[in-house]
């Protein structure tokens, strides 16, 4: 009898573990990144602790790069197949903006908090007013100084305020250390962007026609062309861009004194290049002109959720207290070390806590200098012209005229806008 | 009566077997290409997909297509030209000699084919590191020469690399197909001309080479179709992004067009030309050869 009584519970345990297993509404999340995926199931976690009526079971899968994008493109195209939620990197959005958009607009959820974002990081997800997709990050230019190279060289980098202030800066410690002062990108793009878009230039205009070749962007390239070549305070990239295992040796190093990157390279630092550890400060880019732009916004992923969803107001929910609640930001810093687009967590003391990124750099307060600089940060225009201007500057323009040293500026630019206009 | 029904279904019996090769080349060919060319006369949208004409066609031609064809053309032109001859004399060297040590050097010469282009391209990529202590730039160093940049190098150390993967991963295979040509050709050819005085230079380009000539053809025409098709060993080094397109090929821009820039109706277009082109091409090697005629003769 008792054995019976014994089985029955058990039994009866099992269903009820079974039921609420079953409760819990399934969402599947297609990411590129694996760190992602373990911040998305620390959220579901978190979310479901917060939600007990409404828990998820979160299945988020992990693909490479371009695998995800094509197989969501495909899915999205044939109507069958997508995920509920999906990570797309920004310079892949457009491909998903076109025809009908298979894409859910998030817009109700965001509008009574969207004061709170860095506002040109919702623009650059949206079409027609809508915003589509939800970001990790500012993606705040800033300098990175070596200090021990700034202090050999006898540089003070607070009185760097202009580019013309950093040229100065840069001759001096080449004079004194022999080092270059930056390394400069040649196939990709961060060197080149953030400093058009600090002069609110773009790649293209709001209208999605092409401006690559405009008289900003030509002068800024020849800029960089002018410290490779004419002041020679800087050297091209080793291995070509800045993700480079051959750079990152380079610079660990003490390769060069300073670098100019979105924050969402500090991770590379910690990772990387651990023995600068201590050695680098963080400080606003210069400026161009008395008054100009500090910083501007680069790089991005916009999680989105499909129309194929068959739980979208749920997978709605979710992606916006993952990407947009302020314990998510919060998150998002501790976890991923990215500068979160609410703009309201920054001074939070949360942000303060010793982790591995207050640990390796001078700054006592990172978040200190992102706050000087949130409203001098203006968004890029992202459309399907911007996805083949950038194709043609980092296949061509930029091996051309940093690499090579092979073509004008303003001639290789101008054959970049041809191009990218067919 | 039961006899009949037997002779009736007996009937189908071929039609049956053969049923499982008709489907799945239906729906894995036919219906591909079938969609791929009326894809190529669309624009392509979810949910506002229509036809626009020759316009996708008049988009192909930029200065991506004309790169793309050049670095195709070029690594066809070369694979073919140091595959054919080097695994023919190859061949012919294994051909005669120990069987025993000839069974070593065939596997040996087959193995790289069995491994995947991604692991060997992977493994080519980090030999060819740009960096002074990458596997090939160390060897360069013991030989007093300076390290190459052979990924970001320009044209010349690209196709190199290209052509070498191509050369590790080929030779075995068409060394098969050579070998098995040379054992269609009677000994007592070889015999004739050693009692008329032939060495073994001249056996070689007297006998084998004229009478290897359809495999020869063969192996021609599946290297073009091959140096066309080359995607993967490209992808791998630069991932789709070389500098001034060094790596990109015809199937590359496809890729490119169809799935990175999401342009599937464009992407299609690419892949109809790129039949086209590997069509006469094949056609004008196979004239050369004098491949119909010889059928006419037949």
């Amino acid at each position: 009898m008792k054995k019976i009584l014994a089985l029955m519970v058990a039994l009866s345990a099992i269903s009820v573990a079974a039921l609420s297993a079953q409760a819990k509404t399934i969402l599947t999340l297609w990411t590129f990144n694996e760190l992602h995926a373990q911040y998305y199931q620390e959220s579901a976690a978190a979310w479901n602790k917060a939600n007990p009526s409404r828990q998820i079971n979160l299945k988020a899968e992990v693909f490479p790069y371009d695998d995800m994008h094509n197989k969501l493109l495909i899915a999205l195209q044939s109507g069958s197949g997508a995920p509920d939620i999906a990570d797309v990197e920004i310079s892949k959005f457009p491909n998903y903006l076109k025809g009908d958009i298979q894409l859910v607009p998030l817009d109700d959820l965001l509008n009574p908090i969207r004061k709170q974002f860095v506002q040109a990081r919702l623009d650059i997800y949206g079409k027609d007013g809508k915003t589509y997709g939800m970001c990790f990050h500012v993606g705040a230019a800033v300098m990175y100084y070596n200090m021990d190279i700034m202090k050999a060289a006898g540089v003070d980098v607070e009185k760097i305020d202009t580019w013309d202030d950093y040229v100065k800066a840069g001759l001096q410690v080449k004079a004194k250390t022999g080092k270059p002062m930056a390394t400069i990108e040649t196939t990709d793009q961060w060197s080149y962007w953030p400093l058009i878009s600090q002069q609110k230039s773009d790649y293209t205009d709001k209208n999605g026609n092409v401006t690559i070749d405009n008289e900003i962007n030509v002068k800024t390239l020849q800029f960089l062309n002018d410290m490779i070549y004419k002041q020679k305070i800087a050297v091209p990239a080793p291995g070509g861009f800045h993700h480079a295992e051959e750079y990152y040796g380079f610079m660990n190093d003490g390769g060069a004194g300073s670098i100019w990157m979105p924050m969402w390279y500090m991770g590379r630092f910690t990772d990387y290049m651990a023995d600068l550890k201590g050695k680098i400060a963080i400080r606003p880019m210069p400026r161009w002109t008395k008054g100009g732009n500090r910083s501007a916004g680069m790089g991005g992923t916009g999680t989105v959720v499909t129309k194929q969803s068959k739980a979208i107001d749920l997978a709605k929910q979710f992606t916006v207290y993952a990407k947009g609640s302020k314990e998510g930001n919060i998150a998002i810093w501790k976890l991923l070390g990215f500068d979160p687009i609410r703009w309201d967590v920054w001074s939070d003391p949360a942000m303060n806590e010793p982790n591995k990124f207050t640990q390796f750099f001078q700054n006592k307060n990172i978040f200190q200098t992102l706050l000087q600089v949130k409203d001098e940060i203006v968004p890029v225009n992202v459309n399907e012209r911007m996805v083949r201007v950038i194709d043609q500057i980092r296949q061509k323009t930029f091996v051309q005229v940093l690499q090579e040293n092979s073509k004008g500026a303003a001639q290789a630019l101008k054959e970049a806008a041809v191009e990218a206009k067919k | 009566m039961k006899r009949k029904s037997l002779g009736a279904s007996l009937r189908y019996v071929p039609y049956v077997f053969v049923l499982p090769f008709l489907i799945s080349f239906a729906v894995f060919y036919v219906y591909p290409i079938a969609a791929s060319v009326v894809m190529s006369f669309q624009n392509v949208v979810p949910g506002r997909t229509a036809f626009i004409g020759l316009d996708n066609y008049r988009r192909i031609v930029d200065q991506d297509f004309f790169d793309a064809l050049r670095v195709s053309f070029t690594y066809t032109a070369v694979t073919i030209l140091i595959l054919i001859p080097g695994p023919l004399v190859l061949a012919a060297m294994l051909n005669v000699g120990r069987r025993r040590t000839n069974t070593v050097f065939r596997a040996l010469y087959f193995l790289p084919s069995l491994v995947s282009v991604v692991v060997a391209g992977t493994i080519f990529r980090l030999i060819f590191a740009t960096s002074a202590r990458g596997m090939a730039n160390t060897i360069l160093s013991w030989l007093k020469i300076p390290a190459v940049d052979w990924i970001m190098g320009g044209s010349l150390t690209a196709m190199s690399l290209m052509v070498a993967v191509a050369v590790w991963r080929w030779t075995g295979v068409n060394v098969v197909y050579f070998m098995s040509g040379l054992q269609s050709i009677p000994e007592e050819l070889y015999e004739a001309a050693e009692i008329d005085g032939a060495g073994p230079l001249r056996k070689f380009f007297a006998l084998t080479v004229p009478l290897l000539k359809p495999t020869v053809i063969f192996v021609t025409t599946i290297s073009v179709f091959g140096g066309f098709a080359m995607f993967e060993e490209s992808y791998i080094f630069w991932r789709g992004l070389s500098p001034n397109n060094v790596g990109l090929t015809l199937v590359g821009l496809l890729f490119k067009r169809g799935f990175q820039q999401g342009e599937l109706g464009l992407g299609s277009a690419v892949g109809i030309v790129l039949i086209a082109v590997v069509f006469a091409v094949s056609m004008a090697q196979l004239k050369l050869f004098g491949f119909f005629k010889q059928e006419e003769k037949e």
